[in-house]
């Protein structure tokens, strides 16, 4: 139905996002177009300190258009919504398509880690992954993004010259091309364009 | 078609179930997983199908095995105000029993059964209290029955306890010994220690109060249902249940079975 520049990434399922520095305001870059009645289901790894409670999913239902929660354990996966992980647990996507929580050792000093969520997320849909790593200043995630190329996912890596701290969008290129290297306004309009095909 | 690993994985949690007893077929993938990437490379294996040929064989890497499968991470009066809560909330209840049973599953190296133990002491419940302490991982259960815990991670329980609503000196339940803080052995005289597995044993006593705290969270849906089940029929009529401050009943069929009496600390009463 679009043009050619959604024909790259068709029959996504799901889409997996992973930023630590600079994360807040990359991540309601990339979002703040999506409309009500988005179809994809979202997940996302924002590295924070530990604390009990995070405020992530209450400062972004705020700002979104799209229903957003923080991730409980053996929860589904609903389309449409935006899930961030909580403070001082993994989370990861099951087999199932459900999400859950563990508390394995901490991946590059941090616990939720993107290297666990893409890792899982890729086994878990395969091809129908999309996966974005964004601005940040440790090295979790690249790993992750190269196994979801293995899975013949698609990845995208923010434009590192744009990030606040290009350290893990570099650490992420110097492991692997990914498929686009783009900007946070041009990813946020490719997500606009995606749409869910069955496939 | 299936990947060769995926294969390989599901032969070795067979092997190990048909070997050892220990059933891990519906603990959460995602998790399990990565605890035998980590032990392959601990065991310097290049694939899965070369660590089951290891443990199958030799019971003592088994053992090594079991120490990466299961995960022992525990604190004292971890999530101070869960503890808080139990204090305030179901102690009181507690109180009118005449004797109270206790069953702390999925202990790990103890911390939480003394953490409990502390408070009934405070409480003056601990007399009349007998603790259940249960897990699968045989180390782990040592190093509980033993009650010694490194001295540096102490300094951190000590601000938990506070939080917790401690009404001590911290430093009144263990005598410091070089790095190490020995706990009052008196706290475990009504503590039984045993090897239990909410995945493959049945309920072995009537409880008041039963504990089970980030343990859920490795088991998927069926193997939680199981869990709940038991701990269902091991509590008395409005029996307490609680859950690490991630798990929850609300995704399970056993939430028509308890009300919340404090949701946001995972406290609920058999209904
Ligand atoms: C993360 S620790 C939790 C320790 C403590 N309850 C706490 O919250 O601090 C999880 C424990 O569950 C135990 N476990 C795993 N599978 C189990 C099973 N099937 N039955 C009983 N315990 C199990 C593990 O051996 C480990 O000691």
């Amino acid at each position: 139905m679009n043009d050619a520049a959604a024909s790259p990434i068709r029959g996504i399922e799901a889409i997996v996002v992973g930023a630590s520095a600079g994360g807040v305001e990359a991540l309601l870059g990339i979002f703040s177009e999506l409309p009500n009645g988005f179809g994809l289901p979202i997940i996302a790894v924002l590295h924070l300190p530990d604390e009990r409670r995070s405020q992530l999913a209450e400062v972004f239902a705020r700002r979104l258009r799209i229903p957003v929660r923080e991730a409980q354990d053996k929860q589904s996966i609903e389309p449409g919504t935006l899930y961030f992980a909580g403070p001082g647990y993994h989370l990861s996507v099951e087999q199932d398509r459900s999400l859950s929580l563990s508390q394995e050792e901490r991946v590059h000093h941090s616990r939720p880690s993107i290297d666990f969520l893409f890792t899982s997320a890729a086994d878990a849909y395969g091809p129908g992954l999309l996966a974005i790593l964004l601005t940040g200043a440790n090295q979790d995630g690249a790993r992750g993004l190269a196994y979801v190329k293995q899975q013949h996912g698609t990845t995208v890596v923010q434009d590192p010259a744009e990030a606040r701290v290009d350290v893990m969008p570099r650490a992420a290129l110097a492991l692997q091309t990914p498929d686009h290297i783009l900007t946070l306004s041009r990813i946020g309009s490719l997500l606009v364009l995606l749409e869910s095909s069955p496939c | 078609m299936e990947k060769s690993s995926d294969i390989e994985l599901r032969l070795l949690i067979e092997a190990i179930y048909l070997k050892y007893s220990y059933d891990f077929r519906d603990y959460s993938g995602a998790s399990v997983k990565r605890r035998v990437a980590h032990a392959m490379r601990q065991f310097d294996c290049a694939t899965i199908s070369a660590l089951q040929e290891r443990v199958l064989h030799d019971p003592a890497a088994f053992m090594q095995l079991l120490q990466f499968l299961t995960i022992p991470v525990s604190e004292m009066f971890r999530d101070p105000s869960h503890f808080l809560a139990i204090r305030q909330e179901v102690v009181p209840l507690l109180k009118t029993y005449p004797s109270i049973k206790i069953w702390i599953a999925g202990c790990s190296t103890g911390e939480e059964v003394y953490s409990m133990a502390i408070l009934l002491r405070e409480e003056g419940l601990l007399e009349r209290t007998i603790i259940y302490a249960t897990d699968i991982n045989p180390a782990s259960l040592d190093k509980a029955k033993q009650g010694i815990f490194s001295l540096e991670n102490v300094r951190a329980y000590t601000t938990n306890y506070q939080q917790a609503g401690g009404q001590r000196s911290f430093a009144d339940y263990y005598t410091a010994a070089y790095d190490y803080a020995i706990f009052d052995k008196t706290l475990r005289e009504n503590v039984t220690f045993a090897d239990h597995s909410l995945a493959t044993d049945s309920v072995f006593s009537e409880t008041q109060l039963i504990s089970c705290r980030n343990v859920l969270i490795y088991f998927n849906k069926k193997l939680q249902d199981r869990a709940f089940g038991l701990f269902h029929e091991s509590l008395c009529h409005r029996g307490f249940l609680v859950l690490g401050s991630k798990e929850t009943l609300d995704f399970s069929g056993y939430n028509k079975h308890f009300e919340p009496l404090v949701k946001q600390e995972r406290i609920y009463r058999k209904s």
